[in-house]
């Protein structure tokens, strides 16, 4: 584990419409760990997600994002993405008229196209996954998410239920095969058997080339989801880091106890 | 260094829609238009009496009536600088073998005989103003089925083509329809015999491409008790300095129990007047469908539109308008509930974009007696910039009560939430605004044959590069 890390957040603060969220936040991913990041409603966790993603509206106004050591401040969401960086939103939106096997073919040849670009691909531009191969692909990680193969033919998010939402954003991430996965409160809105599922498909995909960031409110599916690191953030910071045993602690005490400023430790 | 794979639509843009072969033609009229000038077109087409004088009556037609001041600006257009005939050949072809070397050029330009080869049944491809090649399929010949350039038809089967012809669309209906039945040529003249199901769609291909050249193409479909037909056009025009003028009339009859529907992808070279003037009319449990969709020209004006005769009949109208820099797509569908318990739903989309203009106008008539009728009507737009346009005109003339009508309209913006998402995946922003450009108007896209919906997603692509920074 001493290798440079995937994922590198140094001292980020983050501005949205002018107001501070973020301030001076800190944080190391590695490919095979599985970190949790809990805190409040309002804390900025979601600010985060979206900040290492590239929203453009999000600020950045000092600190660092590496992604593999190198930054990150100047890349579009689509070069982050296709670099290896995913997100599974908190609230996936609807792209009507756009097929769910669609967009994951064109987001698919996206990545193959620079593969070959930097010479480590060995298909040539403009060609694209063979439309056999791909459809195996998605017939397989889709078998692994126990979701209906008729979800290929809809149109991505338009009219889906939240836990099919969500499905949706794993498989697109069993798909593409990110290094570092974010994972932005996709246990909310899920029932218990949805979030079961949605477990079992993240289990499926970690793995030493496989980084992931759980963010979450609740530590419900931390059940289902081991993770190695703990971090719990509040205002814009995270306040203390440990272990599986820190998220139970948060179950029982709840967020006050961090608030009122007791048993803090820096990370 | 990280970028997707270019589209390399633009690059071949002027190779695949901006050439033209050289004009190599047996006749053209000297520009402008008078008596002797449609005389002379009509003389020189062999045409009876009849029709001559049909024409140089819609002239007089043509003379009287103003232009219209609604809809687009055409006070541009300078009726006297254009030619109003052009015949490239001296005969018809007959097989592709037939057809001069640089002609077949063009159409391999355009993946005519590749098309040919997997889809058409019979190809009528208009060059300029004469249909040069013609096929059908021996299968559809022995089915009775006459599908033939309209001056053939005129020739071939006359008492048939007497019979309807201009009984949809006479020339007083409106300024271009008078200036279409004075000057026109070319075409299809389509008859399927009593139940016969023509399961393949017919299509023709037709451009312009002489300078200053007009397009007057005349289409007449007559589809007789519980046959099926799909006729399909398309056209790409290549691109020229001065205005030129398409203005075309279909006339479609749709018998008891038959079905139609017609297909239209125009994609003119952005100097084009196209002033086209399509109506159907459906008798008792008729089909007519319109598909229609509106990328290139300077200004489209065109309204598709169902007459429902007698009960049961049904109209679909199926519209998308693209307008880009410098264009104006006043598109639409009309229709007219003659007869009770008819149904009729009309779905437009319009894109616009770099200070384009689409309008929507719809026109949906329900006359006194026509009670139980059902119509919807959904037209969405999307506009892709602050300088570009959209404007709705719906327009409901109801004169019955017990009927069902709905009407729903959306303006949209291409929204940074759905960019956003389709970037995190890796595609970048043009191709993300490209592909919720093409799932905009995939409703409409997926009605039409496949080859149609891949150049039509390739032309959306195309208009939609560079076009978000």
């Amino acid at each position: 584990m001493s290798h440079v890390p995937e994922l590198a957040v140094k001292n980020l603060h983050v501005a949205v419409e002018g107001k501070e969220i973020l301030k001076g936040l800190s944080l190391e991913v590695r490919k095979g760990e599985i970190h949790a990041l809990m805190g409040p409603n309002g804390s900025g966790k979601s600010t985060l997600a979206n900040t290492l993603m590239g929203y453009p509206r999000y600020e950045v106004t000092s600190g660092e994002i590496l992604f593999k050591g190198k930054s990150v401040l100047e890349m579009e969401a689509d070069e982050r993405s296709r670099a290896g960086l995913f997100m599974a939103f908190q609230y996936p939106v609807a792209i009507p008229g756009v097929s769910v096997a669609n967009f994951l073919r064109t987001a698919l040849n996206a990545r193959r196209a620079v593969q070959d670009a930097n010479g480590t691909g060995a298909m040539p531009v403009g060609k694209g996954i063979p439309p056999k191969e791909f459809r195996a692909l998605l017939r397989e990680k889709m078998a692994l998410l126990h979701m209906d193969e008729s979800v290929a033919g809809r149109y991505l998010n338009d009219g889906f239920s939240g836990g099919e939402k969500k499905r949706a954003e794993i498989l697109q991430m069993a798909i593409l095969k990110p290094e570092i996965a974010i994972l932005d409160e996709t246990d909310s809105g899920l029932d218990i058997d949805a979030l079961r599922v949605v477990a079992e498909g993240v289990n499926a995909l970690v793995g030493p080339d496989l980084g992931v960031l759980i963010i979450t409110h609740y530590q419900r599916i931390l059940n289902y989801v081991k993770p190695h690191f703990v971090h719990v953030m509040v205002d814009g910071q995270i306040q203390i880091s440990g272990g599986p045993e820190l998220a139970l602690k948060l179950e029982s005490l709840g967020y006050d106890w961090l608030r009122e400023g007791k048993e803090v430790t820096t990370p | 260094m990280t970028t997707t794979p270019s589209l390399d639509i633009r690059e071949r843009y002027q190779e695949k829609y901006g050439f033209h072969d050289s004009d190599q033609y047996v006749f053209r009229s000297r520009r402008g238009l008078d008596a002797e000038i449609v005389s002379q077109i009509s003389e020189m087409k062999g045409e009876p009496a009849w029709m001559r004088d049909y024409r140089l009556k819609a002239l007089e037609i043509f003379e009287r009536k103003p232009l219209p001041t609604w809809g687009g600006n055409v006070a541009d257009i300078d009726f006297q600088n254009i030619y109003y005939y052009v015949k490239p050949t001296s005969e018809e072809a007959k097989s592709w073998d037939d057809v001069p070397a640089d002609m077949k050029r063009t159409f391999d330009k355009l993946g005519i005989p590749e098309a040919e080869q997997k889809f058409l049944s019979g190809v009528g491809a208009q060059y300029d103003s004469e249909v040069v090649y013609h096929k059908i399929k021996e299968s559809l010949e022995k089915q009775g089925v006459i599908f033939l350039s309209c001056d053939q038809g005129l020739k071939e089967h006359e008492e048939l083509f007497r019979q309807y012809f201009g009984t949809v669309i006479p020339s007083t209906d409106n300024k271009f329809a008078a200036l279409n039945s004075a000057v026109w040529s070319g075409g299809s003249f389509i008859y399927v015999p009593k139940g016969v199901h023509v399961d393949v769609p017919l299509q023709a291909y037709f451009r312009i491409n002489t300078k200053d050249m007009g397009q007057f193409e005349r289409t007449l479909i007559i589809v007789d008790e519980g046959a099926w037909v799909h006729y399909v056009e398309g056209c790409t025009a290549p691109i020229y300095a001065s205005d030129s003028l398409h203005s075309a009339v279909v006339e479609i009859i749709v018998k008891p129990g038959a079905r139609c529907r017609y297909t239209t992808i125009q994609n003119w070279s952005n100097n084009v007047y196209n002033l086209v003037t399509k109506r159907a009319v459906a008798y008792r449990d008729a089909t007519m469908e319109w598909v229609d969709g509106n990328l290139g020209s300077k200004l489209t004006m065109k309204y598709p539109s169902v007459y429902m005769m007698e009960p049961g009949a049904k109209a679909e109208i199926l519209s998308i308008a693209f307008a880009g820099r410098g264009q104006h797509q006043d598109a639409g569908g009309k229709v007219v509930h003659a007869a009770p318990h008819t149904s009729s739903k009309i779905v437009s989309k319009s894109i616009s974009k770099d200070g384009g203009r689409a309008g929507y106008r719809g026109p949906v008539k329900v006359v006194k007696g026509a009670h139980d009728c059902k119509s919807t009507v959904n037209c969405d737009a999307l506009i892709l910039d602050e300088a570009s346009r959209s404007d709705t005109y719906p327009d409901m003339e109801i004169e019955e009560n017990k009927v069902t009508i709905g009407h729903e309209a959306t303006v949209s913006k291409i929204g940074d939430e759905q960019l956003f998402y389709l970037q995190s995946r890796g595609i970048n922003k043009d191709e993300a605004a490209a592909m919720i450009v093409s799932g905009f108007i995939e409703p409409i896209v997926k009605e039409l044959p496949m080859e149609y919906a891949v150049e039509m997603n390739r032309l959306i692509q195309l208009q939609m590069e560079g076009s978000v920074g």
